[in-house]
């Protein structure tokens, strides 16, 4: 079978899982659609797997190939055809993608096991996969909005899963506004790319778009800030990055495939994709690094003071993600794309251990009342310990690799580049010190309460339930989370996922180990050539000597963890006295909520106000009920001749006869 | 007396059976004032009749004298019920049918 | 001598007429009408109708008053308030029939109808007379004949239906019938 056809075979595999699980919602018993929608996945990864061979077994310079079902719109000049294109950059995201969301159905087979939405679970789940594919596997601009949108759409059904909790739902309404926003910038922006270059289709674009535009020229400028918008709202960058730690409210696995793994990787993509157009537009280019390290400086400072175990990872997912963006705006796409590989893998570890740990924890989130887990839970704690010396870059494990492959570029490209790359090594230093304050915090010492439950009876610890985050009653029906808990230890598919996951956070960086192998790079490299960019290559010394650097911050910061928080635990107390304006800047997350809820949404609620009371009541309802008004009094005044006296009427009668005889009389003359 | 003194002087006997429906209360008199439009009806047919010069207006002026007679008939029917019934009779205070 | 007679005879007429709209008492509202009735009459001879004429004084003034006279006995005349609730009727009434009379008036005498102007064609003896209006009639208006008698018979059964008596009405003099 042809490149294309393994392509739509990954495509629809998870469309097919999502409908069969949906429709069959009656009649398919849950461990079923459980298996359904994972088998679904697992197919498509093996397809995906497939493709690969395919690309593999062609000459590098020929690996791309477009390939349509039917022509969608064409008329007008337009051309839209239902079609995908597949190169090493979409056969890496869909390996991607479809590798770690098998595994995280895998998780959640086991981890939603007692929920009562069971297969509405997987049937969105699935149908998020295919829309993530669709997105990635897109051949033309129109496909990838459906695709962006309807991952909007599968994200906030999922985040808002729960849907009894006023607090998910309300995050769901959150993210999808903001995912708007985004989608309306990318909309803008294939309009300006129809208007300027005159089709939507990949090929045609990225092939003409050096002919068509000057260098900064204020219209591709223009189309790849809009872009930009899409981007960091999907991806979650700031300023439009307050949904996802309210994302949170949904399901860990949902956190873990969703907001870690897949959708907030959108934009990465979207940056990679369009490499040409960023090319052109280097201002453009610059904004969008120059965000993605403003982000990862502040997430980092943030997740520092977080307690919310859930949050304190997304905010560090928000941070990596500023390194992936930073990455394909400054021209290390390859680079960027191999961080946000091992990221997949060790942030989705990292979530399905805190699941586990959560559910440990009766539904509490809060990391001041965790501890001891080390003793309680053996293979999740080894998973969490795993997991966070990946995502500290750790010495020889992928995130090790993949992080300073983005550095060790920025630093090649000098200049202004290199100030990005220490601003790089500092985050990754915030990085090491908050991972591993969760860490220190929730695996050693005595076990907490729950822990201790868990140890002398292997039972879970069951407690009424309630919302973590406002600490509401809440019930156990459909719409809440399930009365049961799963965790690792007693469930088999959730340990498989996990293990996997494991093992490719460790030794996922063995790909591309500088100067040893290039598997990666040597892949990916073939689609970016033509960007000049791309050319700069740092020397294999160079690479090692930030390696060297990234190896030595990343001790420095377990170091620091290790003595802030269990050599020394009463130091983090007097740095919050001391540093206290800090503390609170980080703590209530630089104060963006109330930033944004000041800029927008007040000012919206104005307009809405006025719109009401001046607008609605005065002019439209004036208009209407004045009609009606007038109309009911003019009535009045006529009904008055309807008097009941005969005499009356017999006056009209010849007051009439007297009216037209004088018409008469008149016209004749 | 040339045609035009006759239908004059019923123009004006007209007037006058209008005006006096538009001020009488008394459904008896209203009928009266009645009688005297018809009738001033009847002499200009008469008059217009004799202008002409055959009698087909004077078979009209007949036919409406019929109809008047009818008409009184029902109507003085009418005021012989609502007398009966101990109602006002007063044309002004039967108003129930209206807006 | 004519004009003595119609000039009389208008007089008549509008003394009737007037006498109608202005006597309190609706009998002599009555009488006042037969007046007018006998003054049309012989204005009705002046115009060479002699059986209209005729037909007028037996039935009009003959039947139909009678009629008004009995129901007038039977009812009474009872006093109008003077009160007006229709504002503007009282100003406005005469008024507009001094409109209409004025339009009226204006309509004839600036008429192009130069026949007005005139007594009218010659016509022989015959004219007018109970033959010519019986002819006329019986050939040429039969149809109209009929529906005026049909219209009789309903009016007759109309005033019977009417005058029958019903529950709530005042009980005739000398008691219910035994």
């Amino acid at each position: 079978m042809s490149v294309s056809s393994w392509a739509w075979l990954v495509l629809l595999l998870p469309l097919l899982g999502s409908l069969v699980v949906s429709f069959g919602f009656r009649a398919i018993p849950p461990r079923l659609a459980g298996a359904i929608g994972t088998a679904s996945i697992g197919l498509a990864f093996a397809c995906a797997v497939a493709v690969l061979v395919s690309l593999l077994g062609e000459e590098p310079e020929s690996r791309r190939h477009a390939s349509s079902l039917y022509e969608y719109a064409g008329a007008g000049g337009l051309d839209i055809e239902l079609g995908i294109y597949v190169d090493q950059l979409s056969a890496f995201m869909i390996l991607v993608v479809t590798g770690v969301s098998a595994l995280i159905h895998l998780y959640s087979f086991g981890y939603m096991k007692s929920d009562e939405g069971y297969h509405r679970f997987f049937a969105y789940l699935n149908f998020f996969v295919f829309s993530m594919l669709l997105l990635v596997l897109a051949g033309n601009f129109v496909l990838l909005i459906v695709g962006w949108a309807f991952v909007g759409f599968a994200s906030y059904a999922l985040i808002s899963f729960w849907f009894r909790r006023t607090t998910a739902t309300k995050a769901g309404m959150k993210a999808f506004v903001i995912n708007v926003v985004g989608d309306v910038g990318l909309v803008l922006a294939a309009f300006l790319i129809f208007q300027q270059i005159g089709s939507f289709d990949y090929a045609t674009v990225f092939e003409t778009a050096p002919q068509v535009f000057e260098s900064n020229q204020w219209e591709v400028t223009a189309i790849c800030l809009l872009l930009l918008v899409g981007a960091f709202a999907k991806s979650a960058q700031i300023p439009l990055h307050t949904w996802l730690p309210d994302a949170m409210e949904g399901p860990t696995p949902v956190s873990a495939l969703i907001h870690a793994a897949t959708m907030v990787t959108a934009g990465v993509y979207l940056i990679a994709r369009s490499h040409e157009l960023f090319y052109l537009a280097p201002t453009a280019a610059d904004i969008a690094a120059f965000a993605g390290l403003a982000t990862l400086l502040v997430a980092g400072t943030i997740a520092i003071a977080m307690t919310d175990l859930k949050r304190a990872i997304a905010y560090s997912t928000m941070s990596q993600i500023g390194y992936m963006i930073m990455g394909v705006s400054i021209g290390a796409y390859a680079a960027g794309l191999f961080h946000l590989m091992t990221h997949a893998f060790f942030k989705a570890l990292l979530f399905m251990a805190a699941g586990s740990i959560i559910a440990a924890m009766a539904n509490h989130q809060d990391i001041d009342r965790m501890s001891g887990f080390w003793k309680a839970m053996r293979f999740t704690s080894l998973m969490l310990l795993v997991g966070g010396l990946a995502l500290a870059a750790f010495p020889l494990t992928s995130g090790f690799f993949s992080k300073d492959s983005i550095l060790s570029y920025a630093e090649a490209r000098g200049g202004m580049y290199l100030w990005m790359a220490v601003g790089g090594y500092v985050g990754a230093f915030l990085t090491a010190i908050y991972t591993f304050r969760l860490v220190f915090r929730v695996l050693p010492g005595r076990p907490c309460e729950e822990a201790q439950h868990l140890i002398d009876t292997g039972e879970l610890y069951h407690g009424p339930p309630l919302n973590p985050a406002s600490e509401e009653r809440e019930d156990a029906e459909v719409g809440f989370p399930g009365p049961e808990h799963h965790i690792a230890e007693q469930s088999r598919s959730m340990a498989v996922a996990m293990a996997l996951l494991g093992f490719g956070a460790l030794f996922g960086g063995l790909v591309q180990v500088p100067g040893v192998d290039n598997v990666l790079f040597g892949f990916l490299e073939p689609a970016f050539e033509g960007s000049p960019l791309a050319e700069v290559h740092p020397s294999v010394g160079h690479e090692w000597r930030g390696l060297a650097i990234g190896a030595a911050i990343s001790l420095l910061g377990i170091g620091t963890a290790w003595l802030l928080w269990v050599r020394r635990p009463d130091l983090p107390g007097l740095f919050r006295k001391r540093l206290r304006p800090a503390y609170l800047l980080a703590l209530h997350k630089w104060y963006f909520d109330e930033a944004i809820d000041l800029l927008v949404v007040r000012p919206a609620l104005a307009v809405g106000r006025f719109a009401n009371g001046v607008f609605e009541r005065v002019v439209v309802d004036g208009l209407v009920s004045g009609t009606a008004g007038g109309v009911r009094g003019a009535g009045g005044i006529v009904r008055l001749v309807q008097s009941g006296f005969v005499r009356g009427y017999a006056l009209l009668l010849i007051a009439g006869f007297a009216g037209l005889g004088l018409y008469f009389l008149v016209v004749s003359t | 007396m040339s045609i035009e003194w006759y239908i004059v002087l019923s123009s004006l006997l007209f007037a006058t059976g209008a005006v006096g429906i538009l001020i009488r209360r008394s459904p008896i008199v209203i009928l009266l004032c009645l009688e005297l439009m018809l009738n001033a009806g009847n002499l200009a047919l008469i008059a217009f009749s004799r202008m002409v010069g055959n009698e087909e207006g004077q078979v009209f002026a007949l036919v409406v004298m019929v109809v008047a007679a009818c008409e009184v008939v029902v109507g003085l029917g009418l005021i012989v019920a609502i007398f009966r019934r101990r109602l006002p009779l007063d044309v002004d205070a039967l108003r129930e049918l209206r807006g | 001598m004519e004009e003595v007679l119609f000039f009389g005879a208008a007089l008549g007429a509008l003394g009737g007429a007037v006498g109608v709209v202005a006597m309190r008492n609706p009998f002599y509202g009555v009488l006042a009408l037969i007046v007018h009735l006998f003054s049309l009459a012989v204005l009705f001879l002046l115009l060479s109708s002699a059986f209209l004429a005729a037909a007028q004084v037996v039935v009009y003034a003959g039947a139909v008053m009678v009629l008004y006279v009995f129901v007038v006995a039977y009812v009474g005349g009872a006093e109008e308030s003077a009160w007006e609730p229709i504002p503007g009727q009282r100003f406005l009434a005469p008024l507009l029939g001094l409109a209409l009379f004025v339009e009226l008036a204006i309509a004839v005498l600036g008429s192009s109808l130069l026949a007005l102007g005139t007594e009218g064609p010659e016509v022989e003896a015959g004219f007018g007379d109970p033959a010519a209006i019986g002819t006329l009639l019986l050939e040429k208006f039969l149809i109209a004949f009929e529906a005026s008698s049909i219209l009789l018979l309903l009016a007759a059964v109309g005033a019977v239906v009417l005058a029958g008596r019903r529950d709530g009405d005042v009980p005739p003099a000398g008691g219910a019938p035994r």
